[in-house]
């Protein structure tokens, strides 16, 4: 049991960056083809981190470099939480808290267009959290333990009870991806209007510890999506793999084909979808379940 | 070993007081036709991001700073890039009253792309020819050369031969794409 959360934890670490450096690669040649162009490498974001653990360093306050470290530890934390099996609202508080200090390092800096990044991830967050919420509630009402080793060992599929759910929270991954229409706080892509958002002032090791912590959180949140199919057979498995790698890349085709959102719209549409999908779905679970 | 960071080199771009005849050409260097996020180029639009400066258009008593104070927010290593006459000398623009001169008045320029305006090929292969500084200056860093003067040699010593390899090395590699 030990031996195997161990393992767990060290495959995670281990192999989360790989896997979100990977399909972060996969998503940019994804995105040059949609625009007919050859596209950088497969393996670019790694050159691009790399790259920035060469440059000098740099910082506007002295603080900022400490609230970024918070920042990397506590999504490492989380993913660490959500592959030893652990509670799923654990899982969920130690992300937002991440977040929370990310935005706090934006701040910290005093640059108008870092703040402003900051302010639009508040909203973001906000306009995210019920869905989150809802999904680990409707989790604990089908399997009756918030806990993922419980989710993991159960022997029926929540996909279909928790189906309202499940779109919920896939509308809710662009936001927490920042893709657009939702990339509200930063773009992935080059030029915007904020200049990088979120991120403008983060310099070198910094920032290139931003894309890796990116990558890990990336892994952890295909990780909830993988939990709607594990049945405890191994189709559960693939399929739940499969489909959580489909679920990234229908996100990067939805940020190649919206253009950006304002945040009314944002906090809106995912308000309505958590209420609508999530809330009833989770009465019908309590009313099945 | 080459430096990650000629493997992804990302770029600034300023307009000083271009036509904007060359900052169409350095857009145009990103458009699917010349696409050079092939070889991991960025147009990040921040200079706290970027490796890459690129200044169209000469300076003048209005954007002197301007340009200085990019320059300066940059991290090293970081390179300069000349595009177009007028900020390799001023151009046609150069006996204006307000204006200085070419980009070099103000901050130290490492490749200069001549042409009115200059072509997108021409662009590309200036940028090419700054990963050899680029590499150079890396290796500068990691050797702790610490004075600046020091490190203006090292680069001058070493931009020649690199810059030659680099070129290479990133054409063949857009080659197999
Ligand atoms: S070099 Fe020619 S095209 Fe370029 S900015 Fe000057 S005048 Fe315009």
């Amino acid at each position: 049991m030990i031996v195997k959360t161990v393992v767990s934890i060290i495959a995670y670490l281990v192999l989360a960056p790989l896997l979100g450096g990977l399909l972060a690669g996969l998503e940019r040649k994804l995105s040059a083809k949609m625009q007919r162009r050859v596209g950088p490498p497969v393996l670019q974001p790694f050159y691009d981190v790399f790259k920035l653990f060469e440059k000098e360093k740099m910082a506007p306050t002295r603080f900022q470099d400490f609230y970024v470290l918070v920042f990397v530890v506590f999504v490492i934390a989380s993913g660490v939480i959500f592959f030893a099996g652990g509670d799923l609202l654990l899982v969920i508080f130690t992300l937002t808290i991440a977040t929370a200090f990310l935005v706090v390092a934006a701040y910290s800096s005093n640059s108008p267009y870092a703040e402003t990044g900051a302010e639009r991830e508040l909203l973001a967050m906000m306009a995210y959290e019920p869905m989150v919420l809802l999904t680990a509630i409707g989790f604990y009402m089908y399997h009756g333990s918030f806990n993922v080793r419980d989710i993991l060992g159960s022997d029926s599929m929540c996909f279909l009870p928790m189906i309202g759910i499940f779109i919920g929270w896939i509308f809710i991954l662009t936001l927490k991806f920042r893709k657009s229409p939702f990339d509200l706080s930063m773009s992935h892509h080059a030029h915007q209007e904020l200049v990088r958002g979120l991120t403008t002032e983060f310099v070198g090791r910094t920032m290139g510890l931003i894309e890796l912590s990116h990558w890990y959180e990336n892994v952890v949140l295909l990780g909830f999506v993988f939990l709607f199919f594990a049945n405890g057979t191994a189709w559960g498995w693939v399929l739940g793999i499969v489909v959580a790698i489909v679920a990234y890349f229908v996100e990067v085709f939805i940020d190649n084909t919206f253009a950006r959102m304002k945040w009314q719209f944002a906090f809106k549409s995912s308000w309505i979808i958590a209420v609508v999908l999530g809330m009833v779905n989770v009465f019908v679970l309590y009313l099945c379940f | 070993m080459s430096a990650y960071v000629t493997k992804s080199p990302w770029v600034v771009h300023y307009d000083g007081s271009s036509c904007n005849g060359c900052d169409i050409e350095v857009l145009a260097c990103l458009t699917p036709m010349y696409d050079v996020e092939r070889f991991g180029i960025i147009n990040c639009g921040n200079p706290k991001h970027a490796d890459v400066f690129l200044v169209t258009g000469s300076v003048n008593e209005q954007n002197k700073g301007i340009v200085k104070q990019i320059y300066e927010q940059m991290p090293e290593p970081k390179v300069v890039v000349a595009i177009g006459i007028c900020a390799c000398s001023g151009g046609i623009f150069k006996d204006c009253y307000n204006v200085l001169g070419g980009v070099d008045q103000v901050i130290p320029v490492d490749a200069y792309v001549p042409g009115c305006a200059a072509r997108p090929e021409a662009i590309i292969d200036a940028v090419v020819k700054g990963l050899g500084v680029l590499q150079a200056k890396r290796e500068a860093m990691l050797n702790k050369v610490e004075k600046v003067e020091e490190v203006e040699e090292v680069v001058e010593d070493a931009v020649e031969e690199p810059a030659e390899e680099v070129a290479e090395e990133v054409k063949s590699e857009g080659g197999e794409e």
